[in-house]
C-alpha cells in the first residue's frame, strides 16, 4: 500500500512541475459545455432539459484528454518496466497511477461543474445529484481511460484510438449519470440511477486494475 | 480414432501448417451448404412465404435482418472466446481466428443496423429510432471497430494480437451492462414501441425460410472465417519454408 501512495505522490509531483497541463481538462470541459448553447437556442427551458446530458458528455470527453500520456512517459524512460518488476502487485501500483490521474483530471471537473451547470441553467435541485454522480463517475472514467491507455502504450496513433476504445465502454455510465441528474433537476428521486453509477464504480474499481495490469504486461513483453 | 489420437489431432490444430490444410479441407463443406441454404431460404422468404397481415411485404426484411443480428452477437462471442483462448494458453492461431472473424462480424452488425433502419422507415416513420436493440447493435459495431483498430495499431503484430484480445474480453464483460443500460434508457425515453413481432408464434410458412437463412448465414460466417484465417496464416508465416511449399 505504501508503494501505491508513493506512486500517487510521485505522479502529483511530476504534474506539479508541468503545472500548465493540469488546467487543460477543466478548461476543455468549460469550453465544450459552453459551446453547445451557441449551437442551440439559448432558451433556459431547453438548456435545463439538455444540461445533464451535455455536462456528462463533456466530462466523458474531458476524461480522454491526457490519457495517451498516462503511461507513455513511464514507458519511454523505463519506469514502467521497473513498476512491472517491482515486488508490489502491479494492480495496486496501477491503482496509484490512476488515483493520481483522477486527482489531476477528474477532481478539477468537479470543481468547475457547478459553474458550467449554472451557465447551462441546470435547476439547482439537480446540482447535488450531478456533483455526486460525477464524484462517483469520474473514477470509473479514469479507470476505463487508463485501461484504454494501457492497451495502446507503444501503439501508433494511440491518441486517435483511445476514444474508439474507451467511449463505448463508458456508455452505461453516461446513461445512468445523466439520467440521475435529469431526474433530480425535475424534482424526482434520483436514487436508482445514482446507485447504478455507484455500482459501476465498484465494478470498475475491483476489475479494472487487474485488466490494466494485464494490458501493461502485454505492452512490455 | 482413439482418444489419444483425437487429442493429438486437436493439439495439432494449434500448428499453422496443420490448421491451414485442415481449414482448406473443411471450408468447401461449409461454404457449399451455406450458399445452397441461403439461396433456398432467401428465395422462399422473399417469394413463397405469405405476406404478414399487418406489415405486408415489409416484414420480409427479417430474412436478412435476423440472421445478421444473430451473427453480430454470436460473432462477437466467438471473437471473445477465441481471444480468451489465445490469451490464456498463448495460442497465436486463436488470435488469428479472432482477427479473421472480426471484420465479418462487423459486416453483419452493419447489415443488421442497415436492415433495421430500412425496416424502421415504414414501421416507425423514421430511418433511425433510438430503439434499444438498434442502439445496442450500434455500440457493438463500435466494439468491433475498436478491436480491429487496436489489432492493427502495433508495429509488432504479436502485441496487437494480445492487446486486442484483452479488449475483446473486457468488451464481453461489459456487453451485458451496456445492453442493460441501453434497455433501461430506452424504456424510459420511448413511448410505447410497436412490438416487433406482435404475434406470439410465427407461422411455419414464414419460419422455415428464416431457419434456412439463419443456418446458411452461420455456415457462411464459419466458411469466411476459415478463409480469412488461411489468408492471415499465409501473411504471418510468410517467411516460413512450409508456406513456400504450400503455395508451389
Amino acid at each position: 500500500m505504501s508503494a501505491t501512495a508513493a506512486l500517487v505522490v510521485r505522479d502529483l509531483r511530476v504534474a506539479a512541475r508541468r503545472s500548465g497541463e493540469v488546467l487543460t481538462p477543466p478548461l476543455f470541459f468549460i469550453i465544450v459545455t459552453t459551446i453547445v448553447p451557441l449551437g442551440l437556442e439559448p432558451e433556459p427551458v431547453l438548456l435545463a432539459k439538455v444540461a445533464p446530458g451535455i455536462l456528462w458528455t463533456g466530462a466523458l470527453l474531458a476524461s480522454l484528454l491526457g490519457l495517451e500520456r498516462l503511461f507513455a512517459a513511464d514507458f519511454d524512460d523505463g519506469t514502467l518496466e521497473q513498476l512491472v518488476l517491482a515486488p508490489a502487485p502491479l494492480a495496486l501500483l496501477v491503482l496509484g497511477k490512476v488515483t493520481a490521474h483522477w486527482m489531476l483530471t477528474g477532481l478539477p471537473l468537479l470543481l468547475v461543474a457547478p459553474l458550467c451547470a449554472e451557465l447551462l441553467a441546470l435547476p439547482h435541485a439537480g446540482l447535488p445529484t450531478l456533483l455526486l454522480g460525477l464524484a462517483l463517475g469520474t473514477p470509473t472514467l479514469a479507470l476505463l481511460g487508463a485501461l484504454g491507455a494501457a492497451l495502446t502504450v507503444g501503439a501508433r496513433r494511440s491518441a486517435l484510438l483511445l476514444p474508439l476504445l474507451v467511449l463505448p465502454l463508458a456508455v452505461p455510465l453516461l446513461i445512468f449519470g445523466a439520467r440521475a441528474a435529469a431526474l433530480a433537476a425535475d424534482g424526482e428521486d434520483p436514487t436508482g440511477p445514482l446507485l447504478l453509477v455507484a455500482a459501476l464504480a465498484v465494478f470498475a474499481l475491483s476489475l479494472a486494475p487487474a485488466a490494466i495490469a494485464a494490458a501493461l504486461r502485454i505492452s512490455l513483453e | 480414432m482413439s482418444w489419444q489420437g483425437l487429442k493429438l489431432w486437436f493439439h495439432s490444430l494449434a500448428s499453422p501448417p496443420h490448421l491451414y490444410r485442415f481449414a482448406a479441407t473443411i471450408e468447401p463443406w461449409l461454404a457449399w451448404p451455406a450458399w445452397i441454404l441461403l439461396g433456398i431460404g432467401l428465395y422462399a422468404g422473399l417469394f413463397i412465404a405469405p405476406a404478414d397481415y399487418q406489415q405486408g411485404d415489409a416484414f420480409r426484411i427479417i430474412y436478412v435482418h435476423v440472421p445478421s443480428a444473430w451473427l453480430s452477437m454470436a460473432g462477437y462471442a466467438a471473437l471473445a472466446v477465441a481471444s480468451a483462448i489465445g490469451l490464456i494458453w498463448r495460442i497465436k492461431l486463436a488470435h488469428w481466428v479472432a482477427h479473421a472473424a472480426a471484420p465479418i462480424g462487423a459486416s453483419f452488425t452493419f447489415l443488421a443496423l442497415v436492415t433495421g433502419s430500412i425496416w424502421g422507415k415504414p414501421m416507425w416513420g423514421a430511418w433511425w429510432v433510438w430503439d434499444a436493440r438498434l442502439t445496442s447493435e450500434l455500440v457493438l459495431l463500435f466494439l468491433f471497430l475498436g478491436y480491429m483498430a487496436l489489432a492493427q495499431a502495433f508495429d509488432d503484430p504479436r502485441k496487437g494480437d494480445r492487446a486486442a484480445a484483452l479488449l475483446a474480453v473486457v468488451g464481453v464483460v461489459n456487453l451485458p451492462i451496456i445492453k442493460f443500460s441501453v434497455d433501461w434508457w430506452s424504456t424510459l425515453h420511448q413511448p410505447a414501441t410497436i412490438a416487433k413481432f406482435g404475434k406470439p408464434s410465427i407461422s411455419w410458412d414464414m419460419l422455415w425460410p428464416l431457419l434456412a437463412v439463419w443456418l446458411g448465414a452461420t455456415l457462411l460466417f464459419a466458411a469466411l472465417t476459415l478463409l480469412r484465417t488461411r489468408a492471415i496464416i499465409l501473411e504471418r508465416e510468410r517467411s516460413q519454408s512450409w508456406v513456400a511449399e504450400a503455395l508451389r
